[in-house]
């Protein structure tokens, strides 16, 4: 049971340069990777190949041994770096949660997110509010891994906790794996079991 | 000019509203800034600390002038001791005082960054922010690029970029380096410095606060609409013992180096605020004089701090 990438490579078009190179990676279901790299080393392109929203130009991302799923509720899930940019700007907070199935309260209870926001429009919470709702509707999908590219980066170090500590607990329980983008040695050493270095 | 301006930025009792539409044609003001105190001096960095949607992005636009049509401004703002009003912060932003914004969806995404950093000035600025970006390691051909071809770090330095090519007296960076490793952030960070050691006044909005810490002159922290306690930057580098507000303590103990342990509870929803200080309800220390009334200002040990309890 292993989310694995095997020689990925990738550019975006035929006359850019390659973002990723051969790249392989294996996590272990109930693992919690941390991806370090330098800003523009590919590590958010990677995190949206292994999620499959980009098909990887070379090589392939299995899961169990089978490509992901095409249909359906994916099983890995990809929080990203902007909840700005990652929610739609029509919608109510009701709806964009309700997308991925049955409110459900507890997670609701454990990211703090007030009832009266769930009436609001995305561009009438702050960054950190809307990144507890993307938190939220991906652990609500019920996924088995979870990509987290940087998303605690626009919040304070309280919250940063408290989502942090939500996810590791959600993660206990159903033995979900975590896959952990960020520039924080010091989040990751209390975060993760494993850390990898895309630019050794 | 003649007089000499002990202090560049000086906001007394500021106060922001909304106005919100309840149903139909009602309509409540939603105060979300409320008696905050702030001053920049030239020379300084004063780093703004606190918790997200505590109004630190805007402050911002509240000194900039570009708050949305609803909302309401009351208190005092000064600039080089003379009133902003509106039409002298129209002159003022982007020339006297810039803005590194926080989102990178700032970005125009039509147009080549190279180009859009330049901006409207003439003779174009070419020179200097090729230097910018090289000084931020940005690969050459970066400025042919569009936004979306950018990785987000990348597109923070642009943004970084765009303000300092101006001869801004004032900086404001709302959140500049997120997505940045921590050399491009120190770098960043050591550019923000020099322009302060020039005579020039920077206030840094950042949730890095452990970096913050170690670049600030003096760090300001915000919780609920309000500050609760600005210190010299120097007693956050000590430790939670040098800390006057329980809140700024409870910042320094939720870092993943010190602990990693976050305060039971949320900040208050504007609209929904608690009578007394902002912070009681969370707050371990409370005493039923908390709950009565808003604390006032103190000056303690060379720091200002919003409560009764803190020494």
């Amino acid at each position: 049971m292993a989310l694995e990438a095997k020689n990925l490579s990738f550019r975006y078009a035929r006359n850019l340069p390659w973002v990723l190179e051969n790249r392989s990676l294996r996590v272990e279901e109930g693992e919690r990777l941390g991806l370090f790299a330098p800003s523009g080393y590919g590590k958010t392109t990677l995190a949206m190949v292994l999620s499959g929203y980009l098909q990887p130009t070379r090589g392939e991302v299995l899961l169990d041994g089978k490509p992901l799923p095409m249909t359906g509720v994916c099983p890995v899930q990809l929080i990203y770096q902007h909840p700005e940019k990652a929610i739609n700007p029509r919608w109510r907070l009701r709806k964009v949660l309700e997308e991925s199935g049955q409110l459900d309260e507890a997670v609701l209870g454990a990211f703090g997110i007030e009832p009266a926001w769930l009436d609001r429009f995305p561009r009438e919470l702050s960054g950190g509010e809307l990144q507890r709702f993307c938190v939220a509707r991906a652990l609500m999908s019920g996924c088995r891994y979870l990509i987290c590219d940087e998303i605690s980066t626009m919040l304070d170090v309280i919250t940063q906790a408290q989502i942090w500590n939500v996810v590791l607990s959600e993660a206990e329980k159903r033995n979900m794996a975590v896959i952990a983008v960020t520039h924080n040695r010091h989040l990751a050493q209390r975060i993760c079991t494993r850390t990898v270095d895309l630019s050794e | 000019m003649e007089a000499k301006h002990e202090s560049l930025l000086e906001i007394h009792d500021l106060s922001v509203s909304f106005r919100m539409y309840d149903h139909a044609l009602e309509q409540h003001d939603l105060q979300v800034i409320s008696d905050l105190h702030l001053t920049v001096r030239p020379g300084e960095v004063v780093a703004i600390a606190g918790s997200s949607g505590s109004g630190k992005s805007l402050l911002a636009s509240a000194i900039l002038g570009i708050l949305p049509g609803n909302a309401t401004v009351h208190g005092h703002l000064h600039y080089k001791g003379q009133q902003l009003t509106p039409e002298r912060q129209a002159q003022l932003r982007g020339t006297e005082i810039a803005l590194v914004p926080q989102s990178i969806a700032y970005l125009d995404p039509l147009m080549k960054v190279g180009r859009q950093a330049d901006g409207h000035r003439r003779p174009r600025p070419t020179e200097k922010r090729r230097k910018l970006f090289a000084r931020f390691g940005l690969p050459e051909q970066t400025e042919n690029l569009y936004p979306f071809q950018l990785s987000g770090g990348m597109a923070r330095r642009v943004l970084v970029s765009t303000a300092l090519i101006t001869d801004a007296k004032l900086v404001i960076a709302d959140e500049p380096t997120p997505g940045m490793s921590l050399d491009q952030a120190l770098e960043a960070l050591t550019l923000f410095r020099t322009l302060a050691d020039e005579g020039r006044g920077v206030i840094l909005i950042t949730h890095d606060i452990d970096l913050a810490f170690a670049f600030a002159d003096r760090v300001a922290v915000f919780y609920a609409g309000t500050t609760v306690e600005t210190a010299p930057a120097a007693d956050f580098r000590t430790g939670p013992e040098a800390l006057r507000h329980p809140y700024s303590q409870a910042l320094w103990r939720a870092l993943p180096q010190n602990g990693f342990e976050p305060v039971p509870g949320f900040q208050p929803y504007a609209g929904n605020l608690p009578k007394g200080c902002l912070y009681a309800p969370r707050c371990p220390y409370r005493t039923p004089e908390c709950e009565q009334a808003v604390p006032p200002v103190r000056t303690v040990r060379g720091g200002e701090v919003r409560c009764y309890h803190g020494a």
